[in-house]
């Protein structure tokens, strides 16, 4: 039973961590209608940059500021260059371009910071320890609360602050708001501003955990059975769906892949995807969209 | 001046229905016929033909299964590397170890992986849009981990089987000439068959589903059978190539060239070379094959050895630059472009 306990608590503890991930997903999907295949690649670009700000004897905070301000930049960038022309074609344009876009910020990223994978150390601390018998570390339960306070504060901004509820009405419907006063752009500026620092926090995150290299982008793969099992624009989703992925990634490993060969992590989440949109084809939180004739 | 139709002559069913109404088309599609027959075979390099040609027509091939999916029928696959994996280790099952003549094992290997693509389409049935788009990247990471951990597939460790000699009745196919005439013959032939399909009552079918599924519904499609027969259909595509790939390409199975980027390179194809057009697959896919080589060749006037990291890194950044540019400037992509290089000529030399 201990055993058992212990399994479930590290498979949620990794579950945030691709909640994280998918959490920058849901963020811009909600304010856009925007499915941004990159965010795997902008937390990539996140924890190069920051290991290249680092390696250049930046102190930490101004590091952090730096990879923020990149992020900022990038943002602006995507919104004016590649999502401005494009808006108002239907959506899957929209989640072409940015699959484009991934493989650009991908190549742009490694040239400049190099292709190596680099070790990302910011001192937190990692040291195991033991409550009733559950072998936890201080790492993981750091990166834990962080999405959880994460989480806090986008549910809250998105529902309670004047901005937040313009980008709510911004991914209801771009004309009504539009019609409104909502500035457009400004709107999706100021989420893709939100989704790149989501980024820096992924990254840094997987960054620590496997080193800063170019499978951090493949986390994003892992997110996306999160994402569709949250459904695609709830934040609040994306943490519970992430605890769901994460715990039975991780019982499914350990107590089923022994008989099987064992690997079965790889596409598991995307089984539990599977049920899940099954009996509920939104997600379990999604917007439910009821087409009329 | 010399590309038109002079009014309209058709007097029979059959010129109207015509693929190429414009002769000068026809004579056009004719010469290409020959160059691919008769002039490229004889007269490039083995290296041309086996690194360049091959891929080219087997990406191709792939580019079009993906294209009945996402550009006619509208239901975006992420994981189709996956099936041109499934294509390549059944025939070369076929093929190898139960000595089935070479062009029904391929032609196996492309049923089978229709079997199993028919399959990971059911999910098809019940979602759709982007929770359809990931729920199609698991049928990527099932088949890679079945392929990997099933060892009576792979027959070794790292899911590597080598191709053993190819022959059709006892002729040999062994120099690139010969695996190039094996790969045209059925690209050719599919892209016939894709050309038509999509003309026909099914492609109309599917092209409703795309633009809008519950009016496709209400005007009498079946949109389950036909969703599902596009599954079939371009993973049977996706089979094919992914057979012929590793027959005249690669020369063994071996699961990392299928691997998930395979899958959004292919996407990438069909964007740039035009969603929903026969054509525009293989412009995509000649667009992806010859990038790295003019990349190479064009830093090659600058440094005498292109390391291969810049190469990958300037790959990446102008395959994505070009999807965005061809999303923003020509949503049709280059197969559109061509239409309207044609629509001019038909008026030169007035402008209307």
């Amino acid at each position: 039973m201990a055993f058992f306990l212990e399994v479930l608590v590290t498979g949620l503890l990794v579950g945030i961590m691709y909640s994280l991930v998918a959490l920058g997903f849901a963020l811009i999907f909600k304010a856009s209608d925007v499915f941004n295949m990159a965010q795997g690649d902008m937390s990539l670009l996140a924890g190069l940059a920051l290991v290249g700000f680092l390696e250049l004897n930046f102190p930490l905070w101004l590091a952090l500021l730096c990879t923020i301000a990149i992020m900022t930049i990038l943002a602006y960038g995507t919104v004016f260059i590649i999502l401005k022309p494009l808006v108002a074609r239907p959506p899957i344009m929209l989640f072409m371009a940015t699959f484009g876009l991934a493989y650009m910020i991908q190549g742009l990223g490694q040239s400049i910071w190099g292709t190596q994978a680099k070790g990302l150390n910011l001192g937190i601390p990692d040291i195991p320890f033991t409550i009733g018998g559950l072998f936890l570390n201080t790492f993981d339960l750091t990166f834990g609360g962080v999405a959880g306070i994460l989480v806090f504060i986008l549910v809250w901004f998105f529902h309670k602050t004047r901005t937040g509820r313009a980008l709510r009405a911004v991914s209801d419907d771009h004309e009504a708001a539009l019609s409104v006063g909502i500035p457009l752009l400004k709107a999706w500026v100021v989420t893709w501003v939100i989704a790149g620092i989501v980024a820096v926090v992924a990254g840094i995150a997987w960054g620590t955990r496997m080193g800063v290299q170019f499978s951090i982008s493949y986390i994003a793969l892992k997110a996306l059975p999160v994402l569709i099992i949250g459904g695609l624009d709830s934040i609040m989703g994306v943490i519970i769906a992430g605890l769901v992925v994460g715990a039975g990634e991780n019982l499914a490993e350990v107590f089923i892949g022994p008989y099987v060969g064992g690997g079965i992590q790889t596409f598991f989440p995307y089984l539990i995807a599977l049920l899940v949109l099954y009996f509920k084809p939104y997600g379990l939180f999604g917007k439910e969209i009821i087409e009329r004739v | 001046m010399f590309y038109r139709e002079c009014g309209n002559y058709k007097d029979s069913y059959a010129s109207d229905m015509a693929i190429f109404p414009i002769p000068l088309d026809r004579y056009g599609f004719i010469i290409m016929m020959i160059l691919a027959f008769l002039v490229i075979p004889f007269t490039a390099s083995d290296y041309w033909l086996s690194n360049i040609m091959i891929p080219f027509y087997c990406f191709g091939l792939s580019a079009i299964g993906l294209n009945l999916l996402a550009g006619y029928a509208g239901q975006i696959s992420l994981g189709h590397a996956a099936f041109m994996a499934v294509g390549a280790y059944a025939s070369l099952i076929l093929y190898g170890r139960y000595g089935i003549p070479l062009i029904p094992s391929i032609l196996g290997g492309g049923l089978i992986s229709s079997a199993v693509g028919t399959i990971f389409g059911l999910p098809s049935l019940r979602i759709k849009g982007f929770y359809l788009a990931i729920a199609t990247l698991a049928s990527q990471f099932i088949i890679q981990w079945i392929i990997v951990h099933w060892h009576w597939l792979s027959g070794a460790v790292f899911g590597t089987v080598e191709t053993p000699d190819m022959q059709i009745f006892g002729f040999l196919i062994n120099t690139p000439v010969k695996k190039y005439f094996l790969a045209l013959g059925w690209v050719v032939l599919l892209a016939i068959v894709a050309k038509n399909l999509v003309r026909g009552q099914l492609g109309r079918n599917w092209q409703a589903i795309r633009d809008v599924d519950y009016a496709a519904e209400i005007i009498g499609v079946n949109l389950y059978k036909d969703k599902l027969i596009a599954f079939a259909v371009s993973t049977f595509y996706a089979g094919i190539s992914g057979s012929l790939i590793t027959f005249c390409y690669y020369g063994a199975a071996n699961i990392e060239e299928f691997h998930v980027m395979v899958s959004f390179a292919l996407l990438g194809m069909i964007i740039i070379g035009g969603l929903g057009t026969i054509l525009g697959s293989f412009f995509g896919a000649g667009f992806f094959v010859l990038l790295p080589i003019g990349i190479n060749q064009g830093l090659g006037n600058f440094m005498a050895v292109v390391p291969s990291e810049i190469l990958s890194n300037l790959e990446a950044i102008i395959f994505g630059g070009l999807i965005v540019l061809f999303l923003i400037v020509e949503p049709y992509g280059m197969a559109r472009l061509w239409h309207t290089i044609k629509d001019k000529m038909r008026l030169w030399p007035f402008p209307y």
